[in-house]
């Protein structure tokens, strides 16, 4: 008898904890299928993206999901760099550059505020720059080396004084390390806090969860169309496919494999946007090591790659076949495919040349799924000209990073290089591919010092040599691939920086 | 009693030091560097030893274990390597969160087990029983992620009647939250109940050999008030063990359930510090679980002597 009653009080309350979740779950589901998707008076948007951000600072910690989200959205640059690659203005409504191109003077646009109310002013763009050299921990500070001074001519002009004339600087300017914080950052920890002159503000961050944005009605270039953003993080391409089959997400952003973005297209009901990126999935050969460091190696392994199969395969067929480290909307773009086509008999002969005829390769693949997909073909491919390749997986990223990156103990590895106009940075000695830049370095450096003209000459001359050299083999441009309700409107296509651009996101009326 | 408990608490301690030095130095064998990973491909060695020294991965080894024991000590796990934030309230927020999942399986679980599983063993010789039976060893056999998926593609994507993922805390939004907790919930309860119903109907069929039993019977009781009365206390030892053990190991198996649900558990927690490198994360995470384990496996302990009196003497404890 002393059981019983414990017992049967513990079974009431579980009963009727079953039956509160049940109808508390019912009653949610039938306000849920009230709201359609594409309902015309939303003005919220939620949208999968895969790599989530460790924190907000892009200031102290690399890695592309910051300034993804962060960078045009809240963060503003003096400059912009439009879908076709052009740089257009931004928070400077104009600028004058000197006739040595060593002086640029902004002119400032007038009543932009910070989202906290602050003014935007001169004095912001001088501390901004000054915290790149001084605050800045992450690498792509280097960017702003050229700079020698930023003064305050008055409230609203700015001039910068640079070392040495640079074409490449003011595209730079466009990305994260030219984002321009309030001058004054006394008690801001910009690693949970964000203070832009950006149309959206973060709202709230729930880790491994969402990061929220929220519109600001007072933005300079009018209230923007959604009062939130949520972008939510799924890592697994499955999830996010799930999540917008089931409703739960209007917009998936570059968060499905190529494969699930051509069934979606088939299943209908979602508009697929096919855009570029600045991701080049590269095949690098170590420069250093044999067999790599002779050049008719590393050419017969550029005829042997069959790129188109490997893009159809590790992306869907989605993407955009590239010879160099450089996409169609850079200034210095040229089709140079057509140096290496895929040739496996040529290859064998350069092989045999080289007296490799009896190679053992090992190839170091990231974890990383368009890696292990692309690592299979790779190995098939090299086969057939007789080579035997080696699969080594590397856990993704701290032992890549560890192993391949940092003590240069590879032969061969695959991997995106995301970064935009990255191709002086990959192919330098010191990086981990070993390449000899004796030659292009005097070229890009005469390049950037030059007219708008001999910028793109030379820079095309670089691309050019280095795709001869084939210090590696660039298997195809990335593709940027958005899924989305039909009814959402001012997606843009391209990724041309590192920005996941949403300033002009809308539905449909 | 008062020295099992002595005893148990004991164990209790010296399992926490042995844990915490094992996940400490483990960690730190790991191929990978905390600087590299936050500070990425391009950093400058003079980026990376600032960083090193900002984060104290610089000091001794021995120096910042005893750091780390000290924070412990006052539960403060201290703050995360990458994210910069405070770990004590991030492990607090998602510690509830998976706590929240494994509880409601473990209770959809019970619910079904503990009728299914007696029912199994009254009728133990009859068609029913057998079906009871047949259908809890196919369930025992079936992974969670498996239940998880088959859940997400039918009730979510294919009828939407529920989130194919995601989370909402309770506070925020209770109906949402039940919206989002359901199915995670079943798909670790569904396992569950197929092992402890198994368990129950063996507990039970032997329980109902037990002489006391008989003798219920004899003084007038029906085979079901004899067996609720005096049988069930009795069945429960094995059942709570098993309880106690599979509780452990849903922590584990949330790990999965939460990455197929995307929600923002422990256990993704710990993937993504362990993808991250966030040394300081890891650990205290691992040593968060640890004590989860270890305090279930008290708790379980103390229950037995609650409802074995033949374990409350000490002598009993040592055999």
């Amino acid at each position: 008898m002393v059981v019983r009653r414990p017992f049967v009080a513990a079974l009431v309350v579980a009963v009727t904890f079953a039956l509160a979740a049940c109808s508390a779950g019912m009653t949610a589901v039938g306000e849920g299928t009230v709201v359609g998707p594409g309902g015309a008076a939303r003005t919220d948007v939620t949208i999968a993206v895969a790599a989530e951000p460790v924190n907000l600072d892009f200031t102290t910690t690399s890695g592309a999901a910051i300034p993804q989200l962060l960078m045009n959205n809240v963060y503003e640059t003096l400059v912009k760099i439009d879908q076709d690659g052009a740089i257009v203005p931004l928070l400077a409504e104009s600028w004058d550059v000197s006739g040595d191109r060593t002086q640029y003077t902004f002119h400032l646009r007038s009543g932009v505020t910070f989202s906290d109310g602050r003014p935007f002013t001169a004095d912001d763009v001088v501390a901004s720059f000054d915290r790149v050299r001084t605050d800045w921990l992450n690498a792509i500070s280097a960017k702003m080396d050229v700079v020698a001074s930023t003064t305050a001519l008055d409230e609203h002009t700015v001039r910068v004084t640079l070392t040495r004339p640079s074409n490449a600087w003011l595209f730079d300017l466009g990305t994260s390390v030219g984002a321009i914080f309030p001058a004054d950052l006394t008690g801001v920890d910009l690693r949970t806090e964000a203070i832009g002159t950006g149309p959206y503000r973060v709202l709230s961050v729930r880790q491994g969860d969402r990061i929220v944005l929220a519109g600001r009605p007072e933005y300079w270039g009018g209230p923007p169309a959604m009062t939130t953003i949520t972008v939510r993080y799924l890592s697994d391409p499955t999830s996010a496919v799930n999540a917008l089959r089931a409703g739960d997400v209007d917009m998936l952003f570059n968060s499905a494999t190529g494969d699930q973005v051509r069934q979606l297209a088939r299943l209908g009901g979602f508009q697929v946007v096919e855009g570029t990126s600045t991701g080049e999935v590269l095949l690098s050969f170590n420069n250093r090591v044999p067999p790599f460091d002779d050049v008719r190696v590393r050419r017969a392994f550029a005829y042997a790659i069959d790129r188109q199969a490997i893009m159809d395969t590790a992306s869907g067929g989605y993407g955009t076949l590239v010879a160099a480290m450089v996409t169609p909307q850079d200034p210095y773009y040229e089709d140079l495919t057509g140096l290496f086509p895929y040739d496996p008999a040529r290859a064998r002969e350069l092989l045999a040349q080289a007296g490799a005829t009896d190679l053992d390769v090992t190839l170091t693949v990231p974890s990383l799924t368009y890696a292990t997909t692309a690592a299979e073909l790779i190995v098939s491919q090299l086969a057939q000209v007789g080579v035997r390749v080696r699969i080594a997986t590397a856990e993704f990223p701290a032992v890549w990073l560890d192993q391949v990156f940092t003590r240069h103990d590879f032969q061969m590895s695959v991997i995106q290089h995301s970064e935009a106009r990255d191709m002086l940075t990959v192919f330098s000695r010191d990086y981990y591919l070993g390449f000899d830049d004796s030659t292009i370095a005097p070229l890009a450096a005469a390049a950037d010092a030059g007219t708008w003209q001999e910028y793109v000459d030379g820079m095309k001359q670089v691309a050019r040599h280095i795709v001869e050299q084939a210090g590696g083999v660039v298997l195809y441009l990335a593709p940027t691939l958005t899924v989305a309700d039909e009814a959402l409107t001012g997606i843009k296509p391209n990724a041309v920086t590192e920005s996941m651009d949403l300033t002009t996101l809308a539905w449909a009326p | 009693m008062r020295t099992r408990v002595a005893w148990l608490a004991g164990q209790l301690v010296l399992t926490l030091a042995v844990a915490s030095v094992a996940v400490f130095w483990v960690l730190r064998v790991l191929p990978g560097d905390s600087a590299v990973v936050a500070l990425g491909v391009n950093a400058t060695p003079e980026a990376l030893d600032q960083w090193r020294a900002a984060h104290g991965t610089d000091r001794p080894l021995i120096v910042q274990y005893l750091d780390w024991m000290g924070g412990l000590l006052h539960a403060d796990f201290g703050t995360s390597f990458v994210t910069g934030r405070d770990l004590t309230a991030l492990i607090l927020d998602r510690v509830q969160v998976t706590l929240i999942i494994v509880g409601l399986g473990m209770l959809l679980a019970l619910l079904v087990a503990i009728p299914l599983g007696t029912l199994a063993a009254v009728h133990h010789r009859s068609a029913w029983g057998t079906v009871i039976g047949g259908a809890s060893q196919v369930g025992v056999a079936v992974p969670n992620f498996l239940v998880g998926v088959l859940l997400v593609s039918f009730v979510a994507v294919r009828a939407r009647w529920l989130p194919a993922g995601g989370w909402v805390p309770p506070i925020l939004d209770p109906a949402e939250f039940w919206r989002h907790a359901i199915l995670p919930a079943v798909a670790l309860g569904t396992v569950q109940a197929a092992i402890i119903t198994r368990y129950v109907r063996s507990a039970v069929i032997e329980v109902m050999r037990e002489d006391f039993l008989r003798t219920a019977r004899a003084s007038g009781h029906t085979r079901t008030t004899a067996l609720v009365h005096h049988g069930l206390r009795n069945a429960g030892v094995p059942v709570v063990t098993v309880v106690g053990v599979q509780l452990a190991g849903m922590l584990v198996g949330a790990i999965v359930v939460e990455r197929v649900f995307v929600v923002p558990g422990l256990g993704s927690l710990l993937v993504d510090a362990v993808n991250q490198r966030d040394l300081q994360a890891v650990q205290s995470i691992v040593m968060t679980l640890v004590v989860l384990v270890v305090a279930i496996n008290f708790v379980v302990d103390l229950l037995y002597t609650v409802l074995d009196p033949r374990l409350r003497t000490g002598r009993e404890v040592r055999a």
